[in-house]
């Protein structure tokens, strides 16, 4: 699949960098925040001019892959059925502060991206964006070959998909890093070494390597 | 810049009170840690330092919970100073009692006082007053609204649901100029700047990592969201952390390890792995940390002032476990050689 067009769920401060980095790399943009889309038109049109700002259920229909970036607590309310049969790459974390006390999001044992898969059952979900703060993201994004370009790290389940992501990961201006299945995408949450982690490649991988929960 | 615009741009010193250590490496106790500040305040109020803000906080690490007394003790031995709070977490907080706290501050200082209000970074505010953190969006939403009714300074009726209603209350001390200063304190959220220019109400950056050259288009939004707002787009601020000392060297060998104790104590609880030095020197010399020599420091606050045309420039200055002497030295060099300094490079002509 070529794709042209991403779309993004959640308009705050990743969602727009990321709609910022797939404008520069020439991708249609779609954009959503959790109302209507006369609620962020201003600050997409002043942000990040040129995406559209639409609901988020718009947003799933149009885009050929779609990124989420909501508070992971709030997962359940994504457009599940405008989201079926679309490629949809998580870049949600769990966060405290954010979210609260959730069990459902912090079994040791499920990374939180398989608990988004299973509730968008119908989607194809791959992981990657979660673990770099959101201004690393926007200063650190590098042309292609450019030296001390930074690694994002990619978690999946379909070499197709992943295949799709590695592009887009390198089109909006990092490494991409294949690290395995869904699965192991917990070794990118918080809590893990990656986490946080603006590093190169190799770095990025050797960080997988030796991976080890702080605590 | 003019003259002109120069002499309008503030400088402020923001602390949350942190834990100072002595000459033994002995960490103050909080009382201690809050007089360490009030001491540093004075001092910068001597010095002609324009603002001291105060940031609320509920937890080990920040002796100050409740800035508005700090600041009233401040009130008491300075006297030209600003009383800014930085941030009062409003959330969760009753905004009639954050009005009558700091209108009461502004008489005691004959009107220096000032209130950020912000939703803070963390939240231990909320389980310790009996606060949902899921209701997080919606409390900040209903209480500034509230509190700019309050700024009004006349009878309010108001009807929210977290909050009892008002019907025709009134709330004193009255301030004698008619206006509690208040500003909003935001992070990168887009929807706070559009939120803040709702109100009507002057926002300050806290730029607290990366290139402060990228909080121009949120600058940007704030002004454009205010002219189809119709409220006043007033001029905006910024703060950042910083250290300074004589030598570079010196600055960056005080402050990498209080600063790192300080990023790697929050760092465990939020998930994000421990601080590189490379990181911290990256940050020093490309992101959000004043770190370093009264040049160094001067040079990086003028470009940052210039890039963002902002008004204001607050450096949160002892982050983590410093010496409490290096605080104070470094409460000296700002106010008698960074800002003047600052001010110098800004009237140079910019090619
Ligand atoms: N901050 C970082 O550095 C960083 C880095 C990597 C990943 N992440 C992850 O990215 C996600 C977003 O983080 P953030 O820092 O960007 O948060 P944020 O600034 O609070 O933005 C969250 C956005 O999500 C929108 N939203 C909430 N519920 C929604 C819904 N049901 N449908 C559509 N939009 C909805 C919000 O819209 P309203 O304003 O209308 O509520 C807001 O635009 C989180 O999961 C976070 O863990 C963050």
């Amino acid at each position: 699949m070529n794709i042209k067009t991403i779309g993004i769920i959640g308009a705050g401060k990743v969602g727009i960098v990321l709609a910022q980095l797939a404008l520069k790399a020439g991708y249609q943009v779609f954009i959503a925040g959790s109302a209507s889309a006369d609620k962020i038109a201003l600050t997409v049109s002043v942000l990040a001019p040129g995406a559209i700002a639409l609901t988020s259920k718009e947003v799933a229909e149009r885009s050929d892959v779609i990124i989420l970036a909501i508070p992971l607590g709030k997962y359940q309310q994504l457009p599940k059925d405008e989201l079926d049969g679309k490629l949809v790459i998580d870049a949600m974390n769990y966060w405290w502060e954010i979210d609260g006390d959730r069990p459902d999001l912090t079994n040791p044992g499920v990374s939180s991206s398989e608990v988004v898969q299973q509730y968008l059952s119908q989607s194809r979900v791959v992981k990657a964006f979660n673990h770099i703060g959101y201004h690393d993201l926007h200063d650190e994004s590098r042309p292609e070959g450019a030296s001390n370009r930074k690694a994002i790290a990619i978690a999946g389940d379909s070499a197709e998909d992943i295949r799709e992501v590695t592009q887009i990961v390198n089109n909006l201006g990092f490494d991409p890093v294949f690290i395995g299945k869904l699965s192991e995408g917990i070794k990118l949450q918080p809590g893990g070494q990656v986490f946080g982690a603006h590093v190169d490649a190799p770095q990025l991988r050797q960080m997988i390597k030796n991976f080890a929960i702080i605590k | 810049m003019t003259d002109k615009e120069i002499a309008k741009i503030k400088f402020g010193l923001d602390s949350f009170g942190d834990i100072p250590v002595d000459e033994n490496g002995k960490l103050f106790t909080h009382a201690e840690a809050i007089r360490q500040v009030i001491k540093e305040a004075v001092l910068a109020d001597k010095l002609g330092i324009d603002v001291i803000a105060l940031g609320e906080h509920h937890r080990p690490d920040f002796s100050i919970s409740s800035p508005e007394t700090v600041l009233a003790a401040i009130a008491g031995q300075t006297k030209n100073i600003k009383l800014a709070s930085g941030v009062t977490v409003l959330s969760s907080d009753d905004p009639v009692r954050v009005f009558e706290r700091f209108s009461t501050l502004d008489a005691v200082s004959n009107g220096r006082a000032q209130v950020i209000l912000g939703r803070g970074s963390f939240t231990e505010s909320f389980p310790l007053f009996g606060y949902e953190l899921t209701d997080y969006e919606t409390l900040f939403a209903e209480k500034i609204e509230l509190f700019t009714q309050l700024l009004k300074e006349k009878p309010v009726t108001w009807q929210g649901t977290k909050r009892a209603p008002l019907d025709n209350a009134d709330v004193y001390p009255k301030t004698e100029s008619g206006h509690l200063d208040t500003l909003v304190g935001v992070g990168g959220s887009p929807q706070s700047m559009v939120r803040a220019a709702h109100y009507g109400l002057p926002v300050v950056l806290a730029i607290i990592g990366g290139s402060p050259e990228r909080f121009v288009p949120y600058i940007d939004l704030y002004k454009r969201a205010a002219k189809e707002f119709g409220t006043e787009a007033h001029p905006v601020g910024m703060h950042s952390p910083g250290f300074i000392a004589d030598s570079d060297k010196e600055a960056r060998d005080i402050a990498w390890p209080a600063h790192k104790k300080n990023f790697d104590r929050i760092g465990k609880t939020r998930g994000w792995s421990p601080i590189t030095r490379d990181h911290f020197i990256n940050e020093v010399e490309n992101g959000s940390l004043y770190i370093g020599s009264v040049e160094t420091v001067a040079q990086k606050i003028a470009k940052a002032i210039k890039a963002l045309g902002v008004q204001r420039f607050d450096l949160v200055y002892g982050g983590g476990p410093m010496p409490a002497s290096a605080r104070l030295k470094m409460v000296q060099l700002y106010g008698e050689k960074v800002i003047p300094r600052v001010r110098e490079l800004l009237a140079e002509k910019s090619e």
